[in-house]
């Protein structure tokens, strides 16, 4: 579905991916974590074009994402993008919203769109809240009304850049039930993510990046149970056990001459 | 004050008309509104062409907005007073002279006000049209303008306050709009100049309050409808909390 074949990425002097290939065949759900700053979010803007590449080749079931000439629109049609900040148009209903793509670039006759649009957000949970507006939503409720907008362009190939990243953490849950679903309904997916415990249940594969380059590709077993490269082991130790140092706690002696330093004299 | 208008107050409104041309505050409205209509389209293309990807575009844009923007209206109302009878090889009467210079003189402000009101927007609006493979177009016309105009409104108000009483430039050149109608009213009432004047300023600054309270209403519209208030039928829309009236 998607080959990515050494893709380097500057921001003027600076390197932001490095070297990067890797496959997603049809039906996988990869997820691509790793600490911020490392490139993912680069990374899965570059597989729809959001981003330039200086070097190397992404091609999505075939066709090169970056060729010049490229009728980008028409492939970036057939790839759902679910975004951190949702970016749902403001101006307009939840229902406009869904139905936009299918009337301006599929061409679908205005009945049809809004029947489409209708059984997405019946899929999502959200059909009583055709006629509201974004504003009116809450963040999770939003980020679901943006999944049903990209599904809306029935596309092969849904990609998320930190779905849940600015939820409140109890509407985090509502928006995997969503993506675990269609998931189960063999979506091909690609999902840059935080959530350890999605990743753990629905992935097929992880790769784990970090300062532009992926560290790691495995299964999620191997991966949660052994991973190989030290940058890995830490940031699973710093991303499951928040505030725990990795190494042994101080010997008692030392944490008392330490306490003997602080004493006021 | 009351016998001046009491005497001149057709010649305020409407100028010579029906026994000469249209003048006064008619003239004025329609050179204003003309000139608005004539700018804004323009302004727009303006607008996105300076922020377009395309240096062909962006340059001229450019060059349009920075020079006639260093350069007082009077100067252009005098060159196109000057020029157009030029190019045209035929005179041409003072209102379409004015009418000419107050478009392509607003055009370069209003052109600064539409390209910070799409620049204003949040990048992901754009990037999740794009995404949903609308092209550059369509993203701009059904995602980002809609937006970008409703933002824009107060300060496109502001400009479009300006331009009227930008109008009252252009007597200079002989247009009977009402500054000219108090000019000649003035040469007769020597005595009563500043009531004469004190009625110009009554009319502009109510033909601006008009447009300024319009645009209020447009405005609050707007706003009530994204936030996703629908008002009953028949009740007229309550100022909003916190919001100075």
């Amino acid at each position: 579905m998607i080959s990515i074949e050494n893709v380097d990425k500057w921001y003027g002097a600076s390197q932001v991916l490095e070297n990067i290939s890797g496959r997603v065949e049809k039906g996988q759900v990869v997820v691509i974590c790793g600490p911020s700053g490392s490139g993912k979010s680069t990374l899965i803007r570059t597989i729809n074009a959001l981003e330039p590449i200086q070097k190397g080749t992404i091609r999505v079931e075939g066709r090169d994402i970056h060729a010049p000439n490229r009728n980008v629109n028409k492939l970036r049609a057939g790839i759902g993008f679910v975004f951190q900040q949702f970016n749902l148009f403001p101006h307009l209903t939840v229902l406009e919203n869904i139905m936009l793509s299918p009337l301006k670039v599929a061409r679908m006759d205005r009945v049809q769109a809004n029947q489409l649009a209708r059984e997405l957000l019946h899929k999502v949970g959200l059909h009583h809240k055709a006629d509201a507006m974004p504003a009116n939503l809450s963040g999770g409720q939003q980020q679901r009304v943006a999944i049903a907008r990209a599904l809306a362009q029935k596309p092969p190939l849904l990609l998320f850049d930190e779905p849940t990243s600015a939820l409140d953490p109890e509407m985090v849950g509502e928006v995997l039930i969503v993506m675990k679903q269609l998931a189960s309904e063999g979506m091909t997916m690609v999902v840059v993510t935080h959530e350890m415990g999605f990743a753990r249940e629905v992935a097929d594969r992880i790769w784990f990046m970090d300062a532009g380059r992926i560290l790691e590709e495995s299964s999620p077993e191997a991966f949660f149970t052994s991973p190989q490269h030290p940058r890995a082991r830490k940031f699973l130790a710093d991303i499951l056990h928040p505030g725990m140092e990795p190494q042994p706690p101080a010997d008692p002696p030392a944490a008392q001459a330490i306490r003997l330093k602080l004493q006021p004299q | 004050m009351i016998h001046i208008l009491q005497k001149y107050g057709m010649l305020f409104l409407v100028g010579p008309w029906p026994h000469g041309p249209l003048g006064g505050l008619g003239a004025t409205l329609i050179l204003a509104g003309l000139g608005l209509a004539g700018s804004l389209p323009i302004a727009l293309l303006l607008g996105l062409a300076r922020i377009s990807p395309w240096r062909l575009l962006r340059w001229p844009a450019s060059a349009w907005v920075y020079g006639l923007r260093g350069i007082p209206l009077i100067m252009i109302i005098f060159w196109a007073y000057y020029l157009l009878p030029v190019i045209i090889g035929d005179t041409v009467p003072p209102f379409p002279t004015a009418l000419c210079a107050i478009i392509v003189y607003e055009a370069a402000f209003l052109a600064e006000i539409v390209r910070a009101g799409i620049q204003g927007l949040p990048p992901g609006q754009m990037e999740a049209a794009r995404s949903a493979g609308l092209s550059y177009v369509q993203a701009m016309v059904h995602v980002v303008l809609p937006q970008a105009l409703a933002n824009m409104l107060p300060s496109m108000v502001n400009q479009f306050v300006s331009t009227i009483k930008a109008t009252s430039i252009v007597y200079i050149i002989g247009v009977q709009e009402i500054t000219y109608v108090a000019q000649q009213i003035n040469t007769i009432e020597v005595a009563d100049a500043l009531q004469t004047y004190l009625i110009l300023a009554i009319a502009y600054f109510l033909l601006c309050m008009a447009l300024s309270s319009l645009a209020k209403t447009i405005e609050r519209r707007l706003r009530l409808r994204q936030a996703g208030v629908s008002r009953p039928a028949g009740r007229p829309i309550r100022p909003q909390f916190g919001e100075a009236q």
